[in-house]
């Protein structure tokens, strides 16, 4: 059955999005990379080590040839700081595709949906394609897609909580009425919860902390893998209904 | 009079000295840097880098380099 995967007119492979942040080393990360299956990796924008000539490079272990680097503003609390971040990510190499957040609360990591919106409607006058992490919140998602968001990321749970999906019902409902992707991003704890996010319609998800802290970062990578086109099938196959009582899988008839 | 010949700068937030004339591919060389991994701000604008070897770092100049790091 043809599932092509397209943001901004652009097909991916897996409908898994991994993070590279939180691992042990560089070498890790490239392996849950692998393990997952993921064409698209969130990275993160910092100062180079001044004093550290031989540091090495996130690049050194994952080809951004092989791999669609996926920019993030993480980090940002304002317009202003997320907006630098993006256009410096677009200057060390021509990425279009970014990941825009603009965090309100240090404790919650909950995004500032204001300064979002703002800076979502600058960088896509600016050509970038902008897949924004966003609150589980339909009027702020459409809102989102009116201003040109190439995808609308939001929240299952807190970044980093490990929550699983905390509204349901929400998630639905901003699938149904977004007419560009949407995708799971943030408080994905465990293989189930991305498989949840797959059936209840969403296009795909976006996942960091659930690999890089499991016990076995690789394993939960490909677990992850398994788990998001396991919930893809199941919602294009179309869940039986529901019944109140049970009903016999065998015959009732020719009982011996 | 080594000092005569050597400007102050601030990069990444942290004073520090280079020789006078050095442009910004001058200074990725000097701190091992590849041009391809970094992009660069030279006092709050961002450098093309087909012209890091065409500006002059002066004294003062606020220069901040950055490059992608593991995030999620």
């Amino acid at each position: 059955m043809k599932d092509d995967f397209i943001i901004a007119k652009k097909k991916f492979k897996s409908r898994l999005i991994v993070g590279t942040g939180k691992y042990k080393s560089f070498q890790q990360s490239a392996e849950a990379i692998k393990a997952s299956g993921a064409d698209m990796v969130t990275v993160a924008v910092r100062r180079v080590n001044i004093t550290d000539k031989k540091e090495p490079t996130l690049m050194d272990y994952i080809d951004p040839k092989k791999i669609i680097y996926l920019p993030n503003t993480a980090g940002c609390f304002n317009s202003y700081d997320a907006l630098r971040t993006l256009r410096l990510a677009r200057e060390m190499g021509g990425w279009k595709f970014v990941k825009l957040e603009v965090l309100g609360n240090k404790k919650t990591l909950y995004p500032n949906m204001i300064e979002t919106i703002k800076s979502t409607e600058v960088l896509v006058k600016e050509g970038f394609k902008v897949m924004v992490y966003c609150t589980d919140d339909p009027i702020i998602t459409k809102k989102l897609e009116d201003v040109g968001a190439s995808s609308i990321m939001p929240l299952a749970a807190p970044i980093g909580s490990g929550l699983g999906i905390q509204n349901k019902i929400n998630i639905k409902i901003i699938k149904e009425q977004s007419k560009v992707p949407v995708i799971v991003d943030a408080g994905v704890g465990e293989a189930s919860d991305a498989t949840i996010a797959m059936e209840l319609g969403c296009d795909g998800v976006l996942i960091n902390s659930a690999i890089a802290e499991a016990k076995n970062p690789i394993l939960m990578a490909e677990a992850m893998k398994f788990a998001v086109m396991a919930g893809r099938k199941s919602y294009l196959a179309g869940r039986m209904k529901k019944r109140e009582f049970g009903n016999p899988s065998s015959p009732k008839k020719n009982i011996i | 009079m080594n000092n005569l010949k050597k400007i102050k700068i601030q990069l990444n937030g942290k004073k520090r000295q280079i020789k006078m004339g050095y442009n910004l591919k001058d200074l990725l060389k000097l701190l091992k840097k590849n041009n391809n991994k970094v992009a660069i701000e030279l006092n709050g604008v961002i450098v093309d880098k087909k012209k890091y070897n065409k500006i002059i770092l002066k004294k003062n100049d606020k220069i901040e380099i950055v490059q992608f790091i593991g995030g999620g």
